[in-house]
């Protein structure tokens, strides 16, 4: 990371300087810069396989980027892992649900280990309430995907990194999506995520990952 | 109710509700135990012999049996993953998770043990140091199955490597175990052996942890 990039550097917010990722041997991207002040939003965008999902679990702490540094406020977020984690909320394409495990336990089972959480609120923002006493089991892929969204209601944190959250969401469940990150903007949150859909989030930026596409890797691509 | 309680409440809830992992250990046991006089006989000086061997053996395999699922399920739906994530470090996860999986399986074995070894006519004397050894070695099978569970996550035929890691680890428990015993039975003090299982568990429980969530975290990357 040069320098200079330092000085420049946002005070408050979540911010990327100079990240690479690979996977296995092939670059998956490199020199990539983002920023995230609080109540933002960052949208990545770019084809498959162009390191959006790396991106966000790199974001999450899951696994060391190649180069670069993350900050959060200002301050490397490698310096304490442990109050990075405690203040990010990631889902990924699994949905974490147990088969056996009921809608509303599901929910008060992860807000409880982040300490405690609102568990109606939860179930109300994506219309689970009425799925409350049903095992996971027999959920459509649709509803999993709602509960597994319903997380970031039932306990607070300040940055939502979602991967792909629109996946199997029907136009209402969309809308639920839209209310809850508005709602968690308006408080000061901070949300980044993946998406091929359309989605219109007020004042979001957006993330073209095929911009920081590692050059050499192009060139091989060429004729 | 802390997240480390609540951790091990949520494992014991699965395994209560789906029932699979800790029905298929206590049968094997029992049944792989039963099968011993059908094989070699009913002698009674024969058995009595072999007792606790066949018991302790047994016990490994049938803890084996379960530990592939241990990270397994939660690294397959993602909760892994989630889990991770959690303020609460990995590494006492790690310690819940050995909790509750010595709870649905360490448990019913030492509980099952007594019973089984009067089917192989155990000297009268030996069942105590035969608790006593199952109770202070099961929970060091679950912490160093741990470590090959985290460290075999995602490779394929998991299973057979895990055997392969483990196997070798559980056999100071296994000498200790069946020393405790066949100590009692003849005569001898069965308190170095229970003490030096004692010392394994010591050993085990705080430096476990730690290998199996840096293996864990090695399977997120």
């Amino acid at each position: 990371m040069p320098a200079s990039r330092l000085s420049d550097l946002p005070a408050t917010g979540f911010a990327g300087r100079g990240l690479a990722c690979w996977r296995g041997e092939r670059p998956v991207f490199e020199r990539l810069d983002f920023d995230l002040p609080s109540g933002g939003a960052l949208i990545l965008r770019g084809p498959n396989g162009s390191g959006k999902s790396s991106l966000l679990r790199l974001m999450a702490g899951l696994g060391p980027a190649a180069a670069g540094a993350l900050l959060w406020d200002g301050v490397p977020v490698a310096e304490d892992p442990g109050a990075h984690r405690a203040r990010l909320h990631f889902v990924g394409h699994a949905d974490a649900l147990k088969a056996a495990l009921t809608v509303a336990e599901t929910l008060t089972f992860w807000a409880g280990m982040r300490g405690g959480g609102d568990l109606p609120a939860a179930l109300a923002r994506f219309r689970l309430r009425p799925l409350a006493d049903l095992p996971c089991r027999f959920l459509s892929a649709g509803q999993r995907r709602r509960l597994a969204l319903a997380r970031l209601v039932g306990s607070p944190a300040a940055l939502w990194l979602l991967d792909e959250p629109l996946t199997g969401l029907d136009e209402e469940s969309v809308a639920d999506l839209h209310a809850a990150i508005a709602a968690h903007r308006k408080e000061g949150g901070a949300v980044a995520l993946s998406t091929h859909a359309p989605l219109a989030l007020e004042g979001a930026a957006t993330l073209a990952l095929d911009d920081c596409a590692p050059s050499f890797a192009l060139a091989a691509l060429g004729p | 109710m802390s997240a480390f309680r609540r951790l091990v409440a949520r494992d014991l809830r699965l395994a209560l509700r789906q029932g699979g992992d800790a029905a298929t250990v206590v049968a094997f046991f029992v049944l792989t135990v039963i099968l011993f006089p059908f094989g070699v006989g009913p002698e009674p000086e024969l058995l009595r012999r072999i007792a606790p061997g066949v018991v302790w053996v047994t016990a490994l395999l049938a803890s084996l049996l379960s530990l592939e699922r241990l990270f397994l399920a939660d690294y397959e739906d993602g909760s892994l993953e989630v889990l991770a994530l959690i303020p609460l470090p990995l590494e006492a996860q790690v310690v819940a998770k050995c909790l509750a999986h010595w709870l649905v399986t360490g448990l019913p074995l030492t509980l099952l043990a007594p019973l089984l070894a009067l089917l192989l006519h155990l000297e009268g004397a030996a069942y105590p140091a035969l608790v006593a050894g199952m109770a202070l070695g099961t929970p060091t099978l679950s912490l160093i199955g741990a470590i090959g569970a985290a460290l075999t996550l995602g490779a394929r035929r998991g299973g057979v490597l895990l055997s392969l890691l483990v196997l070798p680890l559980y056999v100071p428990i296994l000498i200790f175990g069946v020393g405790a015993c066949e100590a009692a039975a003849t005569g001898f003090a069965a308190r170095p052996h229970l003490l030096l299982l004692a010392a394994l568990l010591a050993l085990a429980l705080p430096l476990a942890p730690f290998a199996a969530a840096a293996g864990l975290r090695q399977a997120l990357e």
